[in-house]
């Protein structure tokens, strides 16, 4: 099979003072950095423990800027990994050593904001949160928030299908989004999606989200906008036993309700978060969810009757509901500040992403703290739990010698059961750098060509983000794991090699 | 489990192989409910409706998964039962419609700007490539970015891609209360309620012009309902759930017409086209039905230069079905073609002419 991903561009290689020379014809002074200094910002994404310094970094601003740089990387064959705010949490946007890193840092105006058809047509480093904020004065917003919000950027989000705490409901970026523009990496600008609810021909839209960074360069986003639900409660329930919270957001779902947001986090999450933004969470609890419900005034309140008495069936100790929209916001603000309050825990955390389907999140959670045991590292877990993805966030220190090692050897046994009990390697977080191996775990031979032919069909050469979120064959025969699918060979009676 | 359950993967696979080596193109087939739709259906018959079952159905997680020959009416009463639903409201066109045609057509009903796509509840999908290979992709789990989205991609590409095996949807419970509103406007009033409504929180879950009437369903809890229809006003439709079923099947009377029928896709709030024929408003606005002898060319030329694109759904000549793309985009969906069916096997033709 055709393998180019970890190969080593040809004549570029090292010549960094020719594609200097090429790229200054192309933009402006202030749009290219190159000395050592310069690069450090770029050296990692979220995930700090991988880091690299990047040949060159392209801050274009223009669409054409963006086709030219691709078009030359392309005739020179030059490794292009593409970079909005670096918020990622998976190495998506760790440069390539021999490569231009190009940031969407200067694409960040809104382009138009249309009320009446609830889209805006934004630039893709323009900040989630900012979407919202334009809409706001119209009543409307966009949906997906990930906790990340106030900083990365909806090109980031489109390319890593990013979700939010409020997804169980409205959805991830693929059910927000309505068309996107798209520079190929030889050069060609591509108009994906329309102007009204679909466009004819293959669903290009749904392959490009997630595609982290792997097909084409994100230039412009219409995204969907939604009315502000009149009313937004929240309600907190605290729990003695992780399984019993557990079992209330199955009893919520079967009671025919989807809350907006259904978040649990764990006794050292509650603790962390606590002693960080002072939410006034109960810290003698084990577990306790957090349920939004919104929509209109009639509903919120019939809808706070019905599951504040699911809450206290299945065992809840407290429920409590947010008196006024400053405690609602207060009760979130714990949650959203959950990543760095458990920051504080420790010198550093590794934060890990599998989903599971909701029912076997005790068996999960009771191998977690097993693993937690054998490798003496602790784990405070947060869950958006309506829609069963976890995030065990292992505390560890990078300083101590094999540690980094082993909570990744750690985190990686947490994927793999994720995948063993019917689940994904990651929600929500992308594949990135980090979960390159556990693809093998996921996906078997066969999967991962065909990801391949798909990544060929847009950069035959394998030029966009080499190295990333589809491992090569050869790395899983390295890794030696097996493919499991729902703890079983897949279909052996089929299997013919 | 039905009697009519059988795991019929290894004879799927079995002719498929044998095409592959004999280079013989396959005409893949559910229950042939919408042989109409595309270009003209040619091939050897890949009959896959003999592939049924529901595999997996966990009302708690939302979760539904069955195989591609399962028929829709069979997933919709198991999910009624549970008192849960296929959110986008699919149309079935006869009694014969089955999961995997469904979802290959990507074809969605009334609710679809205000639940999702069909394409939107798809978490994985189970499919035989080209290569005579079965690959799995996504899952039944509602949050999953391993991978590029094969299983989306699926959506809509009318079999051209894959043999669609088996398919995981995200089902939502059913709605508490519904009601349905008519309203006697003329066009450009329907239209600048719509809009108006579109911005408030309201729950509309469909909406129909005819050009005399605007019908606007309501769905949720009830006291949301009530509200909501105390605000917008309208008098009760009686009879609204046949209105939308006879609607969404395309049984209503404007689809009695033997004349070639355009399905119209653009911005919810584009300006009415000037184009001779009878007009049906859904979608608020978004998917608008056009019966109609105007020239294909002319049709087609209108949709550019609206940002839209139009379908011949029904009747009239097939030999081109769907907008032609642009050139470029043109040259991917080549590629992606060849990436999943190297030997051009799966339903040639049946999209754009060489695909
Ligand atoms: C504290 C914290 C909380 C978080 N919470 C959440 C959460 O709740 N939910 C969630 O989903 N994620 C969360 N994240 C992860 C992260 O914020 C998201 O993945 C986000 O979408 C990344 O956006 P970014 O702009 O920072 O992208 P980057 O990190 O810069 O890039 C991410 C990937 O996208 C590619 N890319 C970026 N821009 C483009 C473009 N224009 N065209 C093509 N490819 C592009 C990059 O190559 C890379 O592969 C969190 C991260 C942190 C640090």
């Amino acid at each position: 099979m055709h393998d180019h991903r970890d190969q080593a561009p040809k004549q570029i290689r090292n010549n960094k003072a020719g594609l200097l020379q090429r790229l200054t014809e192309l933009l402006p002074g202030d749009a290219l950095l190159h000395e050592a200094e310069d690069l450090r910002p770029y050296e990692c994404d979220g995930l700090s423990a991988y880091r690299k310094l990047p040949m060159l970094v392209a801050l274009p601003s223009t669409i054409e800027q963006v086709q030219a740089i691709l078009r030359l990387c392309h005739e020179l064959q030059v490794p292009v990994v593409a970079r909005g705010a670096g918020t990622g949490l998976s190495g998506g946007a760790l440069p390539h050593e021999q490569g231009v890193l190009l940031s969407l840092a200067k694409f960040n105006r809104i382009l138009e904001l249309n009320p009446q058809r609830r889209t805006a047509r934004v630039q893709p480093g323009v900040r989630n949160l900012a979407i919202s904020q334009a809409a706001d004065p119209h009543g409307l917003y966009y949906a997906p928030d990930p906790s990340s919000q106030i900083a990365c950027t909806i090109g980031g989000n489109v390319a890593e299908n990013s979700g939010g705490v409020h997804c169980l409901k409205y959805g991830l970026t693929v059910h927000n989004i309505q068309s996107l523009k798209l520079v190929t990496i030889d050069g060609e600008l591509l108009q994906i999606g329309g102007a009204g609810l679909d466009a004819p021909g293959y669903d290009l839209l749904a392959l490009m989200t997630g595609s982290e960074g792997m097909l084409g360069v994100i230039v412009e986003i219409t995204v969907k906008l939604l009315a502000k639900p009149q009313r937004a409660q929240v309600l907190l329930a605290a729990f003695n036993n992780v399984v019993k919270a557990g079992a209330a957001v199955g009893d919520i779902i079967s009671a025919g309700i989807i809350p907006a947001g259904l978040e649990m986090m764990d006794r050292l999450a509650i603790r962390a978060a606590e002693d960080f933004v002072h939410a006034g969470y109960p810290l003698d609890a084990e577990a306790i969810l957090l349920c939004e419900l919104d929509g209109t005034n009639e509903e919120v309140s019939e809808h706070i009757l019905k599951v504040r008495e699911i809450l206290n069936q299945a065992g809840a100790t407290e429920v409590r509901t947010a008196k006024d929209e400053a405690e609602r916001l207060t009760f979130w603000k714990g949650r959203k500040a959950a990543f760095p309050a458990v920051g504080r825990l420790a010198p550093d955390y590794y934060c890990m992403d599998g989903t599971i389907p909701r029912k076997r999140l005790p068996e999960v959670l009771a191998a977690t703290t097993e693993l937690s045991k054998q490798y003496k590292l602790p784990v405070a877990n947060v869950f958006h739990a309506g829609d069963g993805n976890l995030h065990p966030l292992i505390l560890y220190d990078a300083n101590q010698p094999g540690e980094l090692e082993r909570t990744e050897e750690f985190g990686g046994k947490i994927l793999e059961l994720c995948v063993e009990v019917g689940g994904t390697i990651t929600g929500e977080h992308g594949v990135g750098m980090e979960k390159i191996n556990q693809m093998c775990v996921q996906f078997n031979s066969l999967e991962l060509t065909q990801f391949h032919a798909v990544k060929a069909a847009f950069d035959p050469l394998g030029l966009l983000n080499p190295g990333k979120a589809v491992p090569t064959l050869h790395r899983c025969a390295e890794f030696g794991a097996m493919h499991v699918h729902h703890g079983e060979l897949p279909f052996p009676e089929l299997e013919r090699f | 489990m039905s009697e009519q359950d059988q795991d019929n993967r290894a004879a799927l696979l079995g002719q498929v192989e044998r095409a592959k080596a004999t280079g013989t193109p396959l005409c893949i087939r559910g229950g042939g409910s919408k042989d109409f739709y595309g270009r003209q259906p040619v091939g050897e018959l890949l009959d896959v409706s003999q592939h049924q079952g529901i595999v997996n159905y966990e009302p708690t997680e939302l979760v539904i998964t069955a195989r591609a020959g399962t028929p829709l009416r069979v997933i919709d009463q198991a999910l009624t039962a549970e008192n849960q639903m296929l959110p986008f409201e699919p149309p079935h066109f006869g009694e014969t419609a089955t999961l995997g045609g469904t979802i290959a057509c990507n074809l969605s009903g009334p609710r679809r700007p205000y639940a999702g796509a069909a394409r939107d509840f798809v978490l994985g999908s189970q499919v035989l490539n080209g290569k005579a290979e079965i690959l799995h992709f996504g899952g039944e789990v509602m949050k999953n970015v391993a991978g590029y989205d094969v299983s989306r991609l699926m959506c809509g590409a009318l079999g051209t891609l894959g043999v669609l095996l088996e398919v995981s949807l995200k089902v939502l419970p059913r709605l508490e209360h519904e009601v349905s509103l008519t309203f006697e406007l003329g066009l450009e009033e329907a239209l600048e309620n719509l809009h108006t409504w579109g911005q408030r929180p309201y729950p509309i879950t469909a909406t129909c012009y005819d050009g005399d009437q605007l019908r606007v369903r309501l769905g949720g809890e009830e006291q949301a309902v009530r509200a909501a229809h105390k605000r917008i006003g309208g008098d009760a439709l009686a009879e609204g759930a046949v209105f939308w079923g006879k609607l969404r099947e395309q049984q209503h009377g404007f689809f009695g017409s033997s004349k070639p029928l355009w399905r119209i896709s653009l911005a919810s709030d584009a300006a009415p086209l000037d184009l001779e024929g009878k007009w049906l408003y859904e979608w608020g606005g978004a998917q608008r039905w056009l019966a109609s002898e105007s020239e294909p060319t002319i049709i087609r030329e209108a949709m550019a230069k609206a940002g839209g694109h139009a379908t011949l759904f029904r009747n009239g000549d097939r030999t081109q079905v769907f907008q032609p793309l642009p050139e470029g985009l043109l040259a991917i969906h080549r590629r992606l073609k060849t990436a999943f069916d190297p030997q051009g096997l799966f339903n040639p033709g049946r999209m754009y002419e060489g695909l």
